[in-house]
């Protein structure tokens, strides 16, 4: 689904990415985690040349992002942001029948049915008519989740979906995304929540400095670290 | 020195007369200052570099050169070069739509970076293109911030237009002027015209307040 190959990336002097080399298949559900500034956002947003790399290859359905309709590929990448990033203009429902009306080219009235259905889904369908500054931060973020979704993405891309949430509201995104793990979705996601990388996690990424030092199962990195600096993160932060 | 008032109240038809032309002018200005600067402001953030540079050099040279200078060019100098004389109405139009452009590009362009970046980032992982992305997303926005410069661009024009009286072209403060040199009231008149612009201008930014706070109402 996703390939990625020598894959490196500078801010102006500084390297960020190192040289990184990852496979994606259908159904996984691969998390990265690592400490700040180790470049694991940044690795997440070349994928949907979000950010575009300095060197090395990223492919995803066996296309080269380098060289094909970005904007085509991007409408199959779902992507969810740390800090929602809703558009505050429009309301709930128009925020997920937008892409799919003007990408897609359907119908509002289908657009709709469809957007209400995935309302349905994060348990929202009774704030379709709000805007979203109005819902709380948790609501917010399963509406950026069912917006992403309306796109029908193959695979779907979280950045921190919770690091920006009061910690009562991180259970309702987490219940969210465990949901899609479980229809099946390919998802890559970066995150701090350490349980829900054990839970739902098919397999874990240990990035720092650039690159991926560790991986493997969940369980087997979290029981078992093969290296040290593995080993001093996850002291830290279990 | 003596105040006659039956000068002022003599004098007053003409002079709204006047107010009337400096309004129409203002309107015309600001519509096509508004669509030039849109246009200019969003090439100014265009990641093609000789458009953004284009766009910057005309924001530049406008702003960077007197109004009443820009007028004298359309008027006298330009004609020289093309061969096409414009009438002075003509030519205050062109000179204060150009003149405004430049302005309204400097405030799309604010408007459209206070936008949060993850607007964007957030339309484009969706699939939509930047033209899109623009249009339904980023450009509403910046909207609402545009509206009080925008404001203050309208009462500066209406202001600065009183400078194509230079060109002979019989807006307020030409009246003015030409009642002046029939019957010498310089104290009457010209207060007379500080009054009606005063009116105008207060009017104006009541309604942009009242504007503001309409479109604010949404969020």
């Amino acid at each position: 689904m996703i390939d990625i190959k020598d894959l490196h990336k500078s801010f102006g002097e500084a390297e960020v990415l190192k040289g990184i080399d990852l496979n994606v298949e259908k159904g996984e559900v691969v998390v990265i985690i690592g400490p700040s500034g180790s470049g694991k956002s940044t690795l997440l947003r070349c994928m949907n040349y979000l950010e575009v790399p300095t060197g090395g290859q990223v492919l995803v359905d066996g296309m080269d992002l380098q060289s094909a309709d970005i904007n085509k590929i991007r409408s199959e990448i779902g992507m969810v942001f740390q800090r929602f990033n809703l558009f505050p203009h429009m309301t709930v429902l128009d925020n997920i029948v937008l892409a799919p009306m003007k990408v897609r080219s359907i119908t509002r009235s289908e657009a709709e049915k469809e957007a209400m259905d995935l309302l349905t889904r994060v348990g929202l369908a009774n704030k379709a008519q709000s805007y979203p500054t109005q819902l709380s931060g948790g609501q917010q973020q399963r509406v950026a989740i069912a917006r992403a979704l309306a796109m029908k993405p193959k695979v779907m891309l979280f950045d921190e979906p919770t690091s920006a949430l009061d910690p009562e509201m991180v259970g309702e995104v987490l219940d969210v995304m465990r949901s899609l793990a479980k229809d099946g979705m390919t998802m890559v996601v970066v995150t701090h929540e350490m349980g829900f990388a054990r839970e739902v996690g098919t397999r874990l990424l240990f990035v720092d400095d650039g690159k991926i030092i560790e991986q493997g199962i969940p369980k087997d990195v979290f029981e078992a670290p093969q290296e040290d600096r593995t080993k001093l993160f996850l002291s830290k932060v279990l | 020195m003596s105040f006659d008032f039956n000068l002022v109240i003599n004098s007053f038809p003409l002079l709204l007369a006047g107010a009337l032309v400096t309004i129409k002018i203002t309107l015309i200005s600001v519509a096509m200052g508004i669509v030039i600067g849109m246009f200019v402001g969003i090439a100014r953030v265009v990641h093609i570099k000789p458009i953004k540079w284009l766009a910057a050099i005309y924001v530049d040279f406008i702003r960077g050169t007197p109004l009443l200078v820009q007028i004298f060019i359309i008027y006298f100098a330009l004609p020289l070069v093309i061969g096409i004389h414009m009438d002075p109405f003509l030519a205050a139009i062109t000179a204060c739509s150009i003149n405004s452009g430049a302005y309204v590009a400097e405030i799309f362009r604010a408007g459209i970076q206070a936008v949060d970046e993850g607007q964007m980032e957030a339309g484009r992982s969706l699939g939509l293109t930047w033209p899109q992305t623009m249009r339904y997303i980023i450009i509403p926005q910046a909207f609402k911030s545009v509206i009080p410069p925008l404001g203050n661009e309208f009462i500066a024009l209406l202001k600065d237009s009183s400078l194509v009286s230079v060109i002979g072209f019989e807006e307020l403060t030409r009246r003015g002027q030409l009642i002046i040199a029939r019957t010498y009231g310089s104290l009457e008149i010209w207060l007379s015209v500080a009054f009606i612009y005063l009116i105008m201008t207060v009017t104006i930014s009541r309604l942009v307040a009242y504007l503001e706070r309409r479109f604010d109402v949404k969020k």
